[in-house]
């Protein structure tokens, strides 16, 4: 029994039996299989979350947002004062996370490419693209840019989906995607 | 060496049980269950909260419920109860003395103190920072301190484990190996050294600065580190609830391994593997290559997922010979249909394989999968998926194990028979569904760790889609079902050891738990089995097979409707 020790004393000796050795079998190819999914994907697939991260000072990620948000804003949203900003197709779109917000609300066209750059001025928050459902952790001092293509028109809610304190749950930005 | 009046013979089982031993068994358990019962609690407000018309706490005391209960049933339950395991695993099977009883206690009260000296932090508010704790968000320095202290008892104790090894080695209480269940929890203890040091390496830095000695922690360092902790250690009730899968087929079934090498050769790929998975939480850092995170995740996960696999088949393999051997034969399922289920240690057992394998497995390695954790990092899939491994499976399947120990550690009868026969079946219903319906909200975008879903305070609006609402209550009407069955289980624990009645020899013989049917000699040549005509368990791996791998595509296709990103 499993409680007892084993009544074979040379256990390791004892050879497989052919069911056993077909499920192991089954389940390592399985492994493997999985394995090369992600590698596949990484060369056909195109949904891969990019490799390209900086070091940055906050301090100083805050004032390339400000000048960001300064050259390329083209209205507000709504009363609340915050802008509203449409970056060039193909060029950088700046987004930072900090208690308790995003910022600042992006205005993207469909089926063009954007250089997102993100990070937080405080700790560690969420970034967690809604309903498209693509989640993605934002550090402190860590800068992540990801190019991305909306292929979908709308209004899209980037909520935060990391734990950041009291106001955590108030910490909701936007990004619009108009057709062009 | 131990007087021998401090033994007793079990005259069930025939083992012989050291009473230091068995009095620290009792009282580890007896504390895990309290902690059970505190951080259920806990657990049912936070349901309740999130359950948008009852929308329960207000935003603060739902954070800090949330911490607490994070804290009390992953850390402090399951801990206090594998302490427990180790020393049954190790006194008590291998019949030998306890090593250092003396330094096993201090290794509990180090637990206790450090348990509640976290809970008192957490209640006091100022430490709400979740079970992660992740930096630069700050607790209380007791916070941080309790947790150490703890963390260095269940060293300890882990340690008094390993002593125990070695003294049955030399006085020689045992032939040949140790038993499996005795392997499967030496596996355990090795993962949590190195889990533990994982933590003290992260933790008492972190201290130091919530105490102003260090100014600053980089959040990806801690992030990184902490995970060495923080995963690893579900990985040590991954262990541990095997070995008591196969503890418990042993003694009410008398169900042996199909292999020893083969069940042994998985708990090894566990040593082995399991310690790389904690990287699949950083698998949407920045900062970490491409090529880090599929090593990670593939090469050294899907080594220790085969390990799970393996036991996917031997557990139920083990079930379905020794109740083929035990006369059960007809048709394929008969053996699952005429099984003892209205024993709550055999169908709490079975309930926790199969929701274990089917809902916490898959969803791990799905979550585990490099690109496909976009799609639910950080929402309550991570939650429901978690809830799967450590509520179906560890807490589900410790609490079927003390339907054992109570009768044969406590030697009383159980109060309250049919409840004791239904909690199995409530808890794990309720465990189920309180997964099944926060992966279905996670796979919807609600975020874990949220006060608040339909975010009416916030200066920009969102709305998640009206089914994700729909999920969170059914979360909520689960968690109360779950609740139900967690207070029964409490009543008939701690009814059955305070009032049950006295087990003497004249129960044992005539209301025995332990299997009593002949043991016959092995039949066939294979291993340890009896035989391996298990036609029944080869059909359940095959669906299990299939599910697994369809769930997996469908995941990929999902992601493949996403922007397109590099």
């Amino acid at each position: 029994m499993a409680i007892t020790s084993p009544e074979v004393r040379l256990w390791w000796k004892e050879p497989l039996h052919k069911i056993e050795l077909i499920w192991i079998s089954i389940a390592f190819l399985w492994g493997l299989i999985m394995f090369a999914t992600m590698v596949y994907w990484h060369i056909y697939g195109t949904q891969n979350l990019s490799n390209e991260a900086y070091r940055v000072i906050p301090d100083q990620y805050a004032e390339r947002v400000d000048a960001f948000v300064a050259e390329n804003t083209v209205r507000e949203e709504g009363d609340t004062g915050i802008p509203v900003v449409r970056p060039a197709a193909g060029g950088d779109a700046y987004m930072l996370g900090r208690l308790w917000e995003w910022y600042p609300i992006l205005e993207l066209q469909k089926g063009q490419s954007y250089r997102l750059h993100l990070s937080s001025l405080d700790w560690l928050h969420g970034f967690s693209l809604q309903p498209t459902n693509i989640n993605i952790q934002v550090h402190p001092e860590y800068e992540m840019v990801i190019t991305i293509t909306p292929d979908e028109a709308g209004e899209f809610g980037v909520v935060c989906n990391e734990y950041c304190g009291i106001g955590h749950h108030q910490m909701v930005g936007k990004i619009y995607v108009v057709e062009e | 060496m131990a007087s021998t009046e401090s033994f007793r013979t079990c005259p069930e089982t025939g083992l012989k049980v050291h009473g230091p031993a068995e009095t620290l068994i009792k009282a580890n358990a007896v504390v895990a269950v309290v902690f059970l019962a505190i951080g259920g609690l806990f657990g049912l407000l936070v349901a309740l909260t999130r359950w948008q018309a009852v929308h329960l706490l207000g935003p603060e005391t739902f954070y800090l419920a949330l911490t607490a209960h994070g804290a009390d049933v992953l850390l402090f339950w399951i801990l206090f109860f594998e302490v427990a395991l180790l020393y049954f695993a190790s006194a008590v099977l291998l019949n030998c003395r306890l090593a250092t009883p003396r330094i096993a206690w201090a290794a509990f009260v180090l637990m206790l103190v450090g348990a509640l000296m976290a809970n008192v932090a957490v209640l006091q508010g100022g430490s709400s920072v979740m079970f992660t704790s992740y930096v630069p968000m700050m607790a209380a320095p007791h916070f941080y301190l309790g947790l150490i202290i703890f963390a260095v008892g269940a060293l300890v104790a882990v340690f008094v484990f390993f002593g125990t090894l070695v003294i049955a080695r030399q006085e020689r209480t045992y032939q040949g190996s140790i038993p499996l269940v005795t392997f499967g929890a030496l596996t355990a203890a090795i993962i949590a050294v190195y889990t533990i040091a994982s933590g003290a390496i992260i933790l008492v830095p972190t201290w130091l600065w919530s105490i102003g000695y260090i100014s600053h922690i980089d959040t990806l360092m801690y992030k990184t580190v902490w995970w060495g902790l923080g995963h690893s250690s579900q990985q040590v009730n991954v262990a541990a609830h095997v070995a008591v899968w196969y503890a418990i087929a042993a003694i009410v079934l008398g169900a042996k391994p199909l292999s020893e090498k083969v069940s042994r050769g998985a708990f090894l790929l566990y040593i082995f593997f399991l310690q790389l998975a904690a990287a699949h939480h950083l698998l949407v850092e920045p900062g970490l290559s491409s090529e880090f995170k599929v090593f990670n995740t593939s090469y050294a996960i899907y080594l220790a997922v085969l390990g799970s696999m393996i036991h996917g088949l031997s557990v139920p393999g083990a079930i379905e010979a020794a109740q083929r051997h035990n006369g059960v034969t007809e048709g394929i399922f008969g053996w699952l249909r005429r099984a003892p289920w209205g024993n709550p240690a055999f169908s709490g057992m079975v309930m926790s394989i199969v929701m274990f394998g089917f809902l916490g497995g898959i969803s791990g390695v799905v979550l585990g999968t490099e690109q496909l954790n976009l799609l639910m990092h950080n929402t309550l899939y991570v939650t429901g998926h978690f809830h799967a491994t450590v509520v179906t499976g560890t807490t589900l399947a410790f609490m079927a194990l003390t339907y054992l120990l109570i009768p044969l550690v406590w030697r009383r009868e159980l109060v309250l028979p049919t409840w004791a026969k239904w909690q199995p079946y409530m808890f794990g219903l309720g465990a189920m569904g309180i997964s099944l319906f926060m992966m279905g909200a996670g796979t919807l975008g609600v975020s874990r760790r949220h006060w608040d879903i339909t975010f009416s305070d916030a200066p920009v609006a969102f709305d998640y889609p009206p089914a994700a609402f729909a999920m969170l209550a059914l979360n909520g009407i689960f968690a109360v079902i779950a609740s139900a069955g967690g207070i029964m289980y409490i009543v008939v624990v701690v009814g059955s050891i305070l009032f049950g009645k006295k087990r003497g020899e004249v129960e044992m013989r005539t209301n025995p738990v332990v299997f009593q049917g002949r043991q016959v000699a092995a039949v066939s040549s294979y291993g340890s089995a009896h035989t391996l005509q298990v036609p029944g368990t080869l059909v359940l791996v095959a669906i299990f097979f299939t599910a697994f791998v369809l769930y997996y595509y469908i995941n990929w296709k999902f992601l493949s409707e996403v922007w397109p990103m590099g």
